[in-house]
């Protein structure tokens, strides 16, 4: 039972991550009507950043809260310069753009920080003040963090005023306009909020499978498949899809013989079963077009 | 001067031109209706007006040009537009497309009091204020789309085809409220309508449009009386 426990909570932590990551590409998704396929290095990015930051000697909260605010500005000058001069072309030329910008990231971060493994530090003490066998300190912090984090952006989005002209402008863009809504300037804000947020889930996931340029590959592809499983028209979907994955993910790994070999592969799985059997995902609408 | 004046307004799909040369002006505080069959460019002259196409000509609003401003700037200016389609935020609830409406404006205190008048105006929205919009039926989405548009507390309010898909006595409701807001807010109205005959009794003067020109124009009870618009527009 106390491995159980143990696999469960644990899974809870990393799938956390995973939201954060899933909620990212949801924001993104809903404005745009496309995955960006570089979330996930541009949030190892933003932990180099980090990283670099400590190594220059700032305690380890302040560089991250500086890198989270710094990738909430390099999100805003990416969508400026990079995304909206595309906004209009074709699909295809749009996901070249991500693809591209993911490759781009994952080349000079290995060009400026080299491909070598780094360890990084946990942004939680190793001594809480209690000892738990169940969980570790680090897992612990990560949960009430990202809860927390994942708290304050929906209340942003729920209770300002800013946070309605964000909903507003992705879902319904030339009624935004209409009331005086810049467009555009929301969605350059999405994007420093969804570099911002997967930066925390990179910051976070750092300390468990240490520091390297392809470190968010796997993160991103179980953030998919939260994303898919939630539904990606539905951010609160998109967190709890997360939360099971990183749970399943876990599971898998201890009950199903040879488990631990196939988690990735598992993940995969998942997102090809939810685009087969339930498009929309767990809390998605389900769009009908009429022709 | 007037309030509104277009003066060789084109514009552009594009390389499809729709409008060839519109002029019309509207004087403060009045309803000037522009009237016309499918295609005429009633819907693109008010979209031109609040800069949503390309566009060639003059729009002056309130001795200020607006070419070349963003939607935007031209909204921030008091030109609220009820669009073709009431452009309903539908997964917000009824009070945050209100709210939506007022989003230009800074003190919290008038817009709380803009929104009870427009729940004043359109009870049945107050009554519904937590419902998600995209459920409203047709007619209290129009209603949303207009609460919506007063909320902007609008000096010039831009109205494509509020009578569009509504029952009859929905309509006639809702020109109803429309006369009533004029009366009390003196707000002036560009009316865009295929409905002629509820357009030429709401409004003080009139433009009829033909493929992108303005083919005739002047009081409503001129066009009222022209025995070819009766035939065209008015059937009978």
């Amino acid at each position: 039972m106390d491995l159980f426990l143990q696999l469960t909570l644990a899974g809870l932590a990393i799938g956390s991550i995973y939201s954060c990551v899933a909620l990212a590409v949801v924001m993104i998704y809903q404005a745009t009507d496309h995955f960006n396929f570089a979330q996930g290095e541009m949030a190892m990015f933003s932990t180099y950043v980090a990283w670099t930051l400590v190594g220059l000697g700032a305690p380890v909260w302040l560089a991250f809260l500086l890198a989270v605010g710094i990738s909430f500005l390099a999100g805003v000058v990416i969508e400026r310069v990079i995304v909206k001069p595309v906004e209009n072309a074709p699909v295809l030329n749009q996901i070249i753009v991500f693809i591209g910008l993911l490759v781009i990231f994952n080349a000079v971060a290995g060009w400026i920080w080299e491909f070598t493994i780094k360890p990084f530090p946990s942004l939680f003490p190793e001594d809480l003040g209690f000892k738990s066998t169940l969980i570790g300190p680090h897992h612990l912090g990560v949960i009430a963090l990202t809860l927390g984090v994942l708290a304050l952006v929906f209340a942003f989005f729920r209770f300002t005023r800013v946070g309605l002209a964000m909903r507003a402008a992705a879902a319904n863009p030339d009624s935004a306009r209409m009331v005086g809504v810049s467009v555009g300037w929301m969605l350059a804000l999405g994007w420093g909020l969804a570099a911002s947020i997967g930066a925390v889930g990179g910051i976070l996931v750092a300390p468990i499978v240490y520091l390297e340029p392809n470190m968010m590959a796997g993160v991103l592809l179980y953030g998919f498949a939260g994303a898919l499983l939630g539904g990606v028209s539905s951010p609160g979907g998109a967190v709890l899809g997360g939360l099971v994955v990183g749970v399943l993910e876990n599971w898998v790994g201890q009950y199903v013989p040879g488990g631990s070999e196939l988690k990735l592969t598992f993940a995969l799985i998942l997102i090809v079963g939810v685009l087969v059997f339930k498009p929309a995902g767990l809390f998605g609408r389900v769009v009908v077009r009429r022709v | 001067m007037a309030f509104l004046e277009v003066r060789g307004l084109e514009a552009y799909y594009r390389q499809t031109q729709a409008l060839f040369g519109v002029d019309f002006v509207l004087d403060e505080g009045s309803i000037t209706a522009i009237l016309g069959a499918n295609g005429a460019g009633k819907t693109t002259t008010l979209r031109a007006i609040c800069r949503m196409v390309r566009t060639d000509g003059e729009v002056v609003f309130d001795g200020q040009d607006l070419s070349g401003l963003s939607t935007e700037r031209v909204v921030g200016l008091g030109i609220a537009h009820v669009p073709e389609g009431r452009g309903t935020f539908v997964r917000q609830s009824v009070e945050e497309n209100l709210q939506l409406g007022a989003y230009t404006r800074k003190n919290k205190a008038d817009i709380a009091e803009d929104m009870e008048s427009v729940y004043g105006y359109f009870p049945r929205l107050g009554e519904r204020r937590r419902q998600q919009a995209g459920t409203l039926s047709g007619g209290e989405q129009q209603m949303l789309a207009i609460g919506r548009a007063l909320m902007l507390r609008p000096k010039l309010m831009l109205l494509d085809e509020p009578s569009f898909g509504l029952a009859p006595l929905i309509v006639q409701e809702i020109y109803e409220i429309m006369a009533r807001i004029r009366e009390r807010e003196g707000t002036s109205m560009l009316l865009v309508e295929q409905n002629a005959s509820i357009a030429l009794e709401l409004a003080d003067h009139a433009y009829l449009l033909e493929t992108g020109r303005v083919v005739m124009g002047g009081e409503s009870s001129l066009l009222r009386d022209d025995e070819d618009v009766r035939r065209s527009y008015l059937g009978y």
